[in-house]
């Protein structure tokens, strides 16, 4: 057997951006009931139809159980201990950045997301979310030039009601599972992207989500829409403080691809893990879809999963338009005490659709990892196809893989592939490498990124170093 | 020209070495010291423990030394971890190199070239440099560039697993190297092919040890000794001829050295 202690500490990782940032902030009581939800509405100063939207939600999640099928033990959560809406103070209308509270400048600067015209970076747009609201988006104007819209989805409720009224919920309906009702219920704020009819949005877009108070769960919504012919590429990172309670995190995102449009939409999720001991941590309980609407349009998701206590999140495409292509290729990596049940849905409902599954889930420590995924062909998706492959890697002997592919198939003239693997790091390997003279740490480090290497090559290039050094940190330690 | 060798220091000494592995002892009192230039042979039959000293000297963690020592270059190695072993200069070459998913041979050789690299103060080669140094390479144990994309050992023939491992040698270019039946598994002319890029690659400077059965690699090159192991002891030395001899009658005539002693 592998040395479990040098791997244990091989795999101990120093989560570097567990700080807190200490500021004033305004905090509604805590609980859920519809005068909270009306609240949250008003202090966004929403149009009726988004507050009816809402006490939709919140009536059908009233009425609904939270599921159990995943394979993940935790607390039950108390709904009516969660602060629904926290906002840092600041001044009621901000013109330029530098209204902004320096602490928050400050604090994305330290998460390597400089915000400022001087240090901003210069090849993506970001929009920053500090708990329940966006702080700031960089470089409006010069997608504004192209058309695109990039702002955070309360600015887009006030000036672009018409998209948000046509578009929200139409992925992920309320009523779609007991999370999203939640987050439909209680969102806060996200990120609205609209990419106008044969635009190549000229930059990668990005949005970074920072958890900051411990009491209050985040709720943020992300919409984007491609318009016929457009593509854009859109970033999305998160962390937060370490806190020994647990962190409720319910996202939804929902995409939506016309005609020959794309939408390549990529996560790192750096999330705080909870100790050693499983002691804190977010709780990840993610809805995100994407609807390939037009012909020939393509929805890619890319995951690098390596934070949070508990991720359930399956993003998934469903793939209306004739020959349209669904993508996902995930990476989630466990240690300690963590778990995840992370997968996809490929839906193909149009005929001549494609879909490709790569999943790679690595668990050390104690931790439980799952991949969870649907494959389903409707009666009309004549020729269409699915490829799926979803390898495990297991560092130690404590940790444990599962696989949990569905397929459901109503058309018989379309095709399903599905291969699966399961390996573990051996001694054999690690003293092969070490006898040509590679360090230990960077050994496993090596073999970890090989494993993922056919979901790294589909990451943004800046987001792929990150991920592999993400990684290499998470594997980092003092070896002996 | 031995008494010449014998001026130099030694760069490998194993000092009356016993190992255990699940508590089960294998070598139960090896003693073997290799001079610059000198070229040994190590024969015996499977399970005799000459596979064990190979992986005992190159750090393996599956074993315990339970007795004596093993000294390169006049210091004690017993404690330091495998890649300190190779760093400074000590080489394995694997009878079964292991397969590596996902790690690009290529990035695989210049990590470990650069490992070595840096323990001897030379400049680190970047990706480019490493390109021209390792074409340079491939020419001494023939191989096509299009091994250098492939996963490390991944889907390799038997042959070509062992010519990456005399790659691998001509790279790190070790002081010594301990070879594993890098013999096995080869046909005549991959045979030739490894052992003519083992006889460039080593010099006055560096000593062979070559584990194997059979005398057809010791043809190609010649040992300046031969060690016959028998249940974790080497039972005789002798020098080139003793294999020949080793050939014609068997590893049963071995047995009588036992009882000699």
């Amino acid at each position: 057997m592998v040395n479990e202690n040098l791997v244990k500490d091989v795999v101990k990782e120093p989560y570097k951006y567990g700080f807190v940032t200490d500021i004033e902030t305004e905090k509604i009581e805590k609980g859920l009931n519809e005068d909270i939800i009306r609240l949250i509405s008003q202090k966004k100063e929403e149009p009726k139809f988004l507050l009816d939207f809402r006490l939709k939600a919140f009536r059908k999640w009233q009425k609904m159980k939270e599921p159990d099928w995943a394979a993940l033990g935790y607390k039950k959560i108390d709904y009516q201990d969660i602060i629904y809406y926290s906002a840092p103070k600041q001044k009621e209308k901000i013109s330029s950045l530098d209204e902004v509270d320096p602490k928050l400048l400050e604090t994305f600067d330290k998460l390597g997301i400089p915000l400022t015209e001087q240090k901003k970076l210069t090849n993506v747009a970001v929009d920053a979310v500090f708990d329940s609201v966006s702080i700031a988006t960089t470089f409006r104007e010069e997608l504004a030039e192209h058309g695109v819209i990039f702002c955070s989805i309360s600015e887009a409720v006030k000036n672009h009601a018409d998209l948000i009224e046509k578009y929200l919920g139409t992925v992920v309906p309320a009523s779609d599972n007991y999370f999203a009702a939640l987050n439909s219920a209680v969102f806060s704020d996200g990120s609205f992207v609209y990419i106008p009819k044969g635009v190549t949005c000229p930059m990668d877009l990005s949005s970074y989500f920072r958890i900051n108070s411990g009491d209050s769960g985040q709720f943020e919504r992300t919409l984007i829409i491609a318009e016929e012919s457009s593509s854009v590429s859109y970033l999305e990172g998160c962390t937060a403080p370490m806190f020994d309670t647990n962190t409720l995190h319910a996202a939804v995102v929902e995409l939506i691809a016309l005609d020959d449009a794309s939408i390549k939409y990529s996560t790192v999720q750096n999330w705080y893990a909870g100790d050693d001991e499983g002691i804190g941590g977010i709780f990840n309980f993610v809805t995100k879809r994407g609807k390939c609407l037009g012909k020939r349009s393509k929805i890619s998701w890319s995951q690098v999963e390596t934070g949070s206590a508990i991720t359930w999140k399956y993003p998934s495409c469903l793939l209306l338009g004739e020959e349209s292509v669904g993508e996902f290729y995930s990476v989630a990596l466990t240690n300690n005490l963590q778990q995840a049940d992370t997968g996809t849905k490929m839906i193909h409902i149009g005929p001549k659709t494609k879909s490709t599954i790569v999943s790679k889930g690595i668990s050390a420590g104690n931790s439980k990892n799952s991949y969870r995924g649907l494959v389903k062909m409707g009666t009309k998706a004549t020729g269409s196809r699915n490829y799926s492959q979803c390898d495990s890697m297991l560092i130690g002997d404590q940790a444990s893989a599962n696989t949990f592919p569905y397929i459901k198939s109503q058309q018989p003239n379309s095709e399903i592939e599905h291969e699966a693997s399961t390996c573990r790091i051996s001694e054999d390997q690690l003293f092969y490498l070490q006898s040509r003279g590679i360090e230990f740490e960077e050994a496993v480090s090596m073999m970890v990124s090989g494993f993922c290497r056919d979901v790294f090559n589909q990451l943004p290039m800046e987001f792929a170093a990150e991920a592999d050094k993400l990684l290499a940190l998470k594997l980092e330690g003092s070896v002996g | 020209m031995q008494s010449t060798m014998k001026e130099l220091d030694p760069i490998l000494e194993v000092e009356n070495l016993s190992a255990s592995t699940d508590n089960l002892p294998i070598l139960k009192g090896v003693s073997l010291t290799v001079y610059p230039g000198e070229i040994h042979a190590i024969m015996g039959r499977n399970g005799c423990g000459k596979s064990t000293l190979s992986k005992i000297i190159a750090g393996h963690p599956s074993y315990n030394i339970t007795n004596g020592d093993i000294k390169f270059l006049g210091e004690n190695i017993n404690s330091l971890e495998p890649e300190e072993r190779a760093q400074s200069g000590i080489f394995l070459g694997f009878q079964y190199p292991i397969e590596i998913p996902g790690v690009s041979n290529l990035e695989f050789l210049r990590v470990s070239t650069n490992a070595r690299r840096k323990f001897l103060n030379k400049e680190e080669l970047d990706t480019f440099d490493f390109e021209e140094l390792v074409k340079e390479k491939l020419e001494l144990v023939k191989m096509n560039h299009a091994f250098l994309s492939r996963s490390v050992n991944q889907g390799f023939s038997g042959g070509e697993k062992k010519r990456n491992e005399i790659l691998q040698m001509a790279l790190l270019e070790p002081k010594i190297a301990i070879l594993d039946e890098t013999d096995s598994g080869l046909d005549i002319d991959a045979l030739r092919i490894v052992a003519s890029g083992i006889k460039k690659i080593s010099n006055a400077q560096t000593g062979i040890i070559l584990i194997t059965h059979y005398q057809r690699l010791l043809d190609e090159i010649e040992p300046n000794y031969v060690h016959v192991m028998s249940d974790g002891q080497i039972i005789k030395t002798g020098e080139s001829d003793l294999a020949l001899e080793l050939e014609k009658k068997g590893y049963e005539w071995t047995d009588n050295f036992i009882k000699e002693n």
